[in-house]
């Protein structure tokens, strides 16, 4: 009871001057309305990095991985690997150096603008701002799951889940009251080096207690001797390979992410951030995912429903140390989300609200709704959240997945200028469709062709459907362009001349 | 006309060792391997040491191929 009292001590005062600092950086920083996303395009590398960084300083990060780690073994820190030290780093220049160069040529600050001006189409735009939105409920979900799960570790089950999904939604939504949702990049910054450092630290005190990493990987050895080979269990190469892409393609049309392609000061933090991209993700997913795999060796007992890390630090760290663990990672949860709620906000203002319901609002009556949308948008993935529709892996792949398929066809329409309206359309609404498909309707077997084939299905030979999708889309972009003509609105030049780095 | 050439010259270089780094991010050849080297999997060395040679060559990249290879003008 004692230890329940340090807990709870420590995690409400963190979140409490987390939130705090959050308000004074805003007000020191900046009062005006939009600057941050809209006039800013002034972010610094650090900032930069780390600002897009604090994106992966989420629930899937802190305790997805962990826990699937603990479960199947720590392969996920290879997939990780391909997926965010390499996948995403490169695609971080082709997708983002590209978006940078179009967008601060004609002054774009979201995607559904920037497909919307080129080709022509406010339609365009505002169906790339309703799918972004629709695949962002999933995602600020999982930040509530990963928190519920948290404090059941950390707590033994005495707070119970949907109490610690609740906490961490009303400190969302106060973050959105107070503050007028202005993120605030430096506060993700200095959160993202706190959890840097906390998890360095986690992994000395637990390898300190047991007797060294040898010692740890020892005990996996001879508990889970499959966790040590190299695949196996869940780990299949169609496996690796699918999430790595698909998380890759994902994150890059995250609307926080996306985003921030526009906000770079110049060319010079992009290439820093790019070569630095792969240092960090060994620097923070190496010691975070082998805590959840070295949890397995030592024979930690997790109860149902809880987290690995929490249970694995009340073990072997003073329980205010372990608070603090969970505590830095929900303020780093709660600080992504704000950013992904207000990149959320942006899209609903300028791509869906002003074009089509309110042209004439003024601004005032704007960040009103846009304040009142994110509360609302918060509570309902608070009640989504309560009904757990799987681990925080799955809900947050199948969210990575439904981004993943906008990607391709923005590719193809950044670099070839044979690219349509249509074949837009066609490449961005077939593969949504399908993806939505496989995801929500249940998997069906028909016979067809005098044999069987499975509808609907998640995987198809061990390859996440997702992949499928994005082929999909890839083909009917380029076969619909390569069929129609463009048309008389769009302006193929918006991609392509003028471009400049200086 | 020659700044296409140029382009397509860097991307001739930089594609195939991309190419390389992705496909080798996971160390095939010690698929099933569970050796163990100063207390971590073998495979794990493997991944911390390819991800520093991939901030090399991204580094080297970003001198000079960057813009070459958008065909982008600087100046």
């Amino acid at each position: 009871m004692a230890d329940l009292a340090v807990q709870l001590g420590v995690l409400g005062a963190y979140l409490v001057v987390a939130l705090a600092v959050g308000l004074v950086a805003y007000r020191v920083t900046s009062r005006d309305a939009e600057d941050y996303y809209l006039a800013g395009r002034s972010l610094g590398t650090v900032v930069l990095l780390f600002t897009t960084f604090a994106t992966l300083l989420s629930a899937f990060t802190f305790f997805g991985g962990p826990d699937l780690a603990y479960r199947a073994g720590p392969e996920w820190i290879l997939v990780m690997g391909v997926m965010d030290g390499i996948l995403f780093a490169l695609l971080w220049y082709v997708i983002g150096y590209k978006q940078w160069l179009v967008g601060r040529t004609h002054g774009y600050v979201t995607l559904g603008e920037m497909l919307g001006d080129r080709f022509g189409s406010p339609t365009l735009r505002g169906f790339v701002a309703a799918v972004s939105l629709f695949w962002l409920l999933p995602y600020v979900m999982l930040q509530q799951m990963g928190a519920g799960e948290a404090l059941v570790g950390l707590t033994d089950g005495l707070v119970p889940y949907w109490a610690g999904a609740a906490l961490i939604t009303a400190f969302m939504i106060a973050y959105v009251a107070l503050s007028g949702m202005r993120g605030v990049a430096w506060t993700d910054t200095l959160q993202g080096l706190f959890m840097l450092g906390v998890t360095w630290a986690a992994v000395g005190w637990v390898l300190a207690a047991v007797g060294g990493p040898a010692a740890a990987t020892a005990g996996l050895a001879e508990s889970k001797p499959e966790f040590l080979a190299l695949g196996g269990g869940v780990y299949t190469p169609q496996f690796i390979l699918s999430q790595a892409v698909v998380i890759a393609f994902g994150v890059t049309m995250f609307p926080q992410i996306n985003q921030r392609f526009f906000v770079a000061k110049s060319a010079r933090v992009l290439k820093r951030s790019f070569a630095l991209w792969p240092v960090l993700v060994v620097l923070l997913f190496v010691p975070a995912f082998m805590l959840g795999a070295w949890a397995a060796g030592l024979g930690v007992a997790v109860p149902e429903g809880a987290n690995v890390l929490p249970v694995l630090l009340n073990e072997y760290t003073p329980a205010w140390f372990a608070a603090l663990v969970v505590a830095g990672a929900m303020a780093a949860m709660m600080s992504s989300s704000d950013s992904m709620l207000l990149s959320g906000s942006s899209y609903f203002t300028r791509d869906l609200y002003r074009p089509f319901l309110a042209s004439d609002a003024g601004e005032r009556r704007e960040t009103w709704v846009a304040r009142v949308g994110v509360a609302l948008f918060a509570v309902l993935a608070f009640v989504a959240s309560l009904f757990r529709p799987g681990t925080l892996v799955e809900v947050g792949a199948t969210a990575f997945g439904g981004y993943a398929q906008l990607a391709l066809p923005v590719l193809v329409s950044l670099y070839w200028s044979g690219t349509t309206r249509s074949g837009m359309y066609a490449g961005l609404v077939g593969s949504q469709a399908f993806y939505l498909l496989s995801v929500f309707v249940p998997a069906t077997t028909v016979g067809a062709f005098g044999g069987e084939a499975i509808l609907f299905a998640r995987s198809y030979l061990g390859w996440d459907v997702a992949l499928f999708g994005m082929l999909l889309g890839l083909a009917l972009t380029v076969g619909v362009s390569a069929l129609t003509a463009p048309a008389a609105e769009e302006e193929a030049s918006r991609f392509t001349e003028g471009l400049s780095a200086d | 006309m020659r700044r296409a050439m140029r382009r397509n010259r860097t991307g001739a270089v930089w594609a195939p060792l991309f190419a390389v780094l992705v496909a080798l991010a996971v160390p095939w050849f010690l698929w099933g391997d569970a050796r163990v080297v100063a207390g971590l999997p073998l495979w794990l060395w493997w991944h911390v040491g390819w991800m520093g040679v991939a901030t090399v060559a991204f580094y080297a990249f970003t001198r000079g191929a960057w813009d070459r290879a958008m065909g982008v003008n600087r100046g």
